[in-house]
C-alpha cells in the first residue's frame, strides 16, 4: 500500500473505559488486502477462545478496503464478530454510506471491545471519538426513529454513515440487524443484538480526506473504464431495472422458490409478488450505495388509509428478492401491500428479515400440525398468507414474553430443538435457509460457506447454470464451490459488491489496485484468496465448527428441486471432499 | 457555460459526481470536491445537489478582503489561490452553501463550471448549459 495512506490506521474503541487509539497496522492490509481478509486477522486476534458473544470482551471489527472511495462499486463494509446466532464466526456486508465514510474518516478498520455500563452511541469525526450518551434513545420502538434523531443531533450530512439497532437488537434477538441509512443492513447473523450486549445503539462515522494513488494519470484513464462497465455493462442491468426482485418469476418457473415452509418449490402467487409487480405498482424511488452509480436499492411507496377518514399515510419500504422469499412465498403469502407492512415493522424491530421469514413459516408448520398451540403463541393463530397473525407475531418475538417466543428469538434450531419438529426446521449451519431450493448446490453451499449465507459461494447460480443442464460429480460440485468462495474473499476484503463480480475480475482488480499502491499479479490473488478462506474456517474450527456435524432438514429431501429429487448420500459425499479439500493444503499459518 | 441542476428528482444519491470533482481537482477521495449531494431529511425523501449557480454579483466575491475570488465573466467566480488568506468569509456568504472548504489545504474550493461531474451523472442530473440558454430562475440548487 502507498505509505502515506490512511487504511492502515485501525480505530481501537474500549466501550467499558471509554477509551480509544489508533494503531497503524500496515502489516495486515499488506499482507490480507483489506475487508474480510483483515477483519478476520482482527477477529483472531481480538476474540478471545470459546468466549460467549455476549461476553464484552467479543470484539466487533468494521474493515474496509483500498478501493474504497478510490473507484466506484468498493462500497461495502465487512463486519465480524463471534455470532449470537450460530455461537461462531459472524460475518456481514453491508452497503450504504458507511465504507465511504469508514475511509474518508480516516480508518482502514474499527474494533469496537467492552461494554457500557449506560447505553450510548460512537460519534467518530475523523480523529475526533465521542461517545454520546443513549439513554433517551434506548427503547425508542422504531430505528427510523433512532436514525431521524442522530441525524438532526450530528454534523456533515451527506458524508456520514449512521449504523444503528432497533428493538431486537436491544432485546439480544439472536438475528437482529445493525441498520445503516435506514435500507441498507448489516444482516443475517446477529450484529445487532452483540451491539445490544454492548448497549451500544448505534456508531455514526463521518470524514472527508483526499487519498493518495500511485499514478494520478492512469488513475483517471482506469477510473472511467470502470465507471463506464458500471453503468453500461449488461451485467449491471439487472440490478439498475427490476433490481434483485427480478429474481421472482424464473426462480418460481424453473421450481426452486422456496413455499409454505419449503413444502413445496412453486407458489401459484408468484406474479403477484413480482419484480414487475412491485415495479408497476409500489416503486417509489431508487438509491444508490455512495460511490454506485448503479442504484440497486429498490423502495416501495406505500399509501394506505389510516385511522380515519381523509387521512393517509405513505411509507417508503425497502425491497429485494430475498425479502419477498422469506415474507411472500414462504410464509404463504401473495399481498404485496400486506407484505410491504410487515416488513416495514420487521425494520421498525431491526430484525434480519430473512431468519423472521424462516421461523415464522416454522412457527406457521408447527402449528398446523399440532406440535405447538395457542398456549404458546398466546392466542395467535398462524396460518399461511395471514400478515395479520404475523404482525402480531414480530412484536412478540422481539419482547419474548414467554418460554416460546424466546425460543423464536434465537432461531429455528432452538425452537425446533425445544419443541421438535426439526425435520422442517430450515436452518443449514445454524442460520435460517435463504430463497433458494434449487438442488444440491445451494443447499450445500450455505452448509459449508464460511458465514453460511447463499453469497458465500452462490451454489444457487452452480444449480441453475450447471447441475440443471448436466449432471457433475460431488468432486466437481465442490470444487466449484470453493473456488467461487475463494474467489469472492477477494471481492471481499475490496469490499467491492459482489454484484460488480462481473466487473472486478481478476486483471481488472490487479490494475485498480496498482493504483492503490498495491502490486498484486492476477494469479497471485487466488492464493491469497484461498489463505483469507482458510484463515476464517480456522476461526470456526477453534470456535468448534465441524463439517462432520452439520445437520440437514429432512425436508430438503421432500420436496423436489428443479434437479430432481435431492440425494443424501451426493451431499454428504460432497461435504466429504470439501473437508478433505480444507485440511489437504497446508496454507500459511 | 455553466452547470446545472437539472433535475434533482433523478438523482440516486450515488455522490459519483462528487468524486469526479475531486478527481478533477488532481485528487482521489472528496476533500477537492465543490459539489454535495445528501439527503434532504431521510433518503426516503430524496436529494438535494448543491452546487455553485453563478450568480450575477455574487456574494462570496463582495465579501472576499483579498480579492483572491473575481468575478467571471458570464456570472459565477474566479479563485485566485495565491491570493487566498483562508479566512472563509466567502463560505459563510454563500446562502446555499456552495462555497466548499477544502480542510486539508485551509482554503475554498469554487466550482468553474467545467461540467466534468456531468460527465459522471449516470441519471442526467447535471448538465454543462451554454452561455445563450441559461435560466435566471430554477432549481440550480434542489
Amino acid at each position: 500500500m502507498l505509505p502515506d495512506d490512511t487504511l492502515a490506521n485501525v480505530l481501537y474503541v474500549d466501550l467499558s473505559k471509554k477509551h480509544f487509539r489508533i494503531d497503524k497496522r500496515q502489516d495486515l492490509f499488506d499482507k490480507y488486502i483489506g475487508g474480510a481478509g483483515v477483519a478476520i486477522q482482527l477477529l483472531r486476534e481480538e476474540c478471545p477462545e470459546g468466549i460467549d458473544p455476549f461476553d464484552p470482551e467479543n470484539p466487533i471489527v468494521f474493515a474496509v478496503g483500498p478501493l474504497t472511495a478510490l473507484f466506484p462499486l468498493a462500497s461495502k463494509t465487512v463486519a465480524m464478530f463471534k455470532s449470537p446466532h450460530t455461537g461462531n464466526l459472524g460475518e456481514s456486508h453491508c452497503g450504504g454510506r458507511s465504507a465511504v465514510a469508514i475511509r474518508m474518516a480516516g480508518y482502514g478498520a474499527i474494533v469496537i471491545k467492552g461494554a457500557s455500563d449506560i447505553p450510548l452511541y460512537l460519534a467518530i469525526h475523523k480523529d475526533q471519538i465521542h461517545f454520546r450518551d443513549a439513554s433517551s434513545l434506548w427503547g425508542i420502538g422504531n430505528s427510523f426513529t433512532v436514525g431521524r434523531i442522530i441525524r438532526e443531533n450530528e454534523p456533515e450530512p451527506g458524508l456520514r454513515t449512521i449504523m444503528r439497532i432497533g428493538r431486537a437488537g436491544e432485546q439480544l434477538v439472536s438475528y437482529s440487524c445493525v441498520v445503516t441509512e435506514t435500507y441498507r443492513h448489516f444482516g443475517r447473523l446477529g450484529l445487532g443484538a452483540v451491539f445490544g450486549s454492548k448497549k451500544l445503539k448505534a456508531v455514526m462515522v463521518s470524514g472527508k480526506r483526499s487519498l493518495p494513488v500511485s499514478d494520478k494519470k492512469e488513475y483517471k484513464k482506469v477510473y472511467h473504464e470502470i465507471y463506464q462497465e458500471a453503468v453500461s455493462s449488461p451485467v449491471m442491468k439487472k440490478y439498475q431495472d427490476l433490481g434483485t426482485a427480478e429474481n421472482v418469476v424464473p426462480l418460481n418457473k424453473f421450481g426452486g422458490l422456496p413455499t409454505k415452509n419449503l413444502k413445496e418449490a412453486r407458489f401459484d402467487g408468484a406474479s403477484e409478488i413480482s419484480g414487475e409487480t412491485f415495479a408497476e405498482q409500489y416503486l417509489g424511488r431508487r438509491l444508490a450505495c455512495s460511490h454506485c452509480p448503479v442504484a440497486c436499492i429498490h423502495i416501495a411507496a406505500l399509501r394506505e388509509p389510516y385511522e380515519k377518514a381523509y387521512f393517509y399515510k405513505t411509507s417508503m419500504i425497502s425491497y429485494d428478492y430475498e425479502p419477498i422469499y422469506a415474507l411472500c412465498s414462504m410464509l404463504g403469502g401473495s399481498d404485496a401491500a400486506a407484505f410491504l407492512k410487515l416488513m416495514d415493522r420487521i425494520e421498525a424491530l431491526g430484525l434480519d428479515v430473512m431468519s423472521t421469514g424462516v421461523v415464522l413459516a416454522w412457527a406457521t408448520e408447527a402449528q398446523e400440525r399440532g406440535v405447538i398451540s395457542e398456549k404458546e403463541t398466546m392466542g395467535i393463530k398462524l396460518g399461511w398468507g395471514d400478515y395479520t397473525a404475523y404482525m402480531k407475531a414480530v412484536r412478540l418475538i422481539v419482547e419474548q414474553p414467554n418460554k416460546f417466543y424466546k425460543a423464536l428469538a434465537r432461531g429455528v434450531d432452538r425452537a425446533a430443538s425445544l419443541y421438535g419438529g426439526d425435520d422442517y426446521a430450515l436452518a443449514f449451519g445454524g442460520n435460517e435457509m435463504p430463497g433458494y431450493h434449487t438442488g444440491p448446490g445451494a443447499h450445500i453451499g450455505v452448509l459449508i460457506g464460511s458465514r453460511h449465507s447463499h453469497l458465500d459461494n452462490a451454489g444457487y447460480s452452480v444449480d441453475q447454470k450447471v447441475l440443471a443442464k448436466k449432471q457433475v460429480s460431488p468432486e466437481e460440485l465442490a470444487e466449484a464451490l470453493l473456488s467461487e468462495e475463494r474467489w469472492r474473499q477477494i471481492l471481499s476484503s475490496l469490499v467491492v459488491c459482489f454484484f460488480a463480480r462481473g466487473i472486478y475480475k481478476p486483471d481488472a482488480v490487479s490494475k485498480t489496485l496498482r493504483l492503490a499502491g498495491f502490486d498484486i499479479a492476477p494469479e497471485d490473488l487466488l492464493s491469497i484468496g484461498e489463505e483469507i478462506h482458510k484463515e476464517k474456517y480456522r476461526f470456526k474450527t477453534r470456535e468448534g465448527f465441524s463439517l462432520d456435524k452439520l445437520r440437514l432438514p429432512k425436508r430438503i429431501f421432500e420436496t423436489l428441486s428443479p434437479t430432481g429429487k435431492l440425494d443424501e448420500k451426493f451431499i454428504r459425499k460432497t461435504i466429504e471432499y470439501v473437508k478433505e479439500e480444507m485440511s489437504r493444503s497446508p496454507g500459511r499459518h | 457555460m455553466k452547470l446545472s441542476v437539472v433535475d434533482t428528482e433523478r438523482c440516486v444519491g450515488c455522490q459519483s459526481c462528487m468524486f469526479a470533482c475531486a478527481r478533477h481537482h488532481g485528487e482521489a477521495g472528496l476533500s477537492g470536491t465543490c459539489i454535495g449531494v445528501g439527503s434532504i431529511g431521510g433518503m426516503e425523501r430524496g436529494f438535494k445537489v448543491i452546487v455553485c449557480r453563478a450568480c450575477v454579483d455574487s456574494p462570496c466575491v463582495k465579501i472576499c478582503p483579498t480579492d483572491a475570488l473575481k468575478p467571471r465573466k458570464g456570472g459565477g467566480v474566479r479563485f485566485n489561490t495565491t491570493k487566498c488568506i483562508g479566512c472563509g468569509y466567502c463560505q459563510d456568504a454563500c446562502p446555499i452553501g456552495c462555497v466548499f472548504w477544502n480542510d486539508e489545504t485551509n482554503k475554498p474550493i469554487i466550482c468553474a463550471h467545467c461540467g466534468y461531474c456531468a460527465k459522471f451523472c449516470p441519471h442526467g442530473v447535471l448538465t454543462l448549459e451554454k452561455k445563450k440558454k441559461r435560466k435566471e430562475a430554477g432549481h440550480a440548487t434542489r
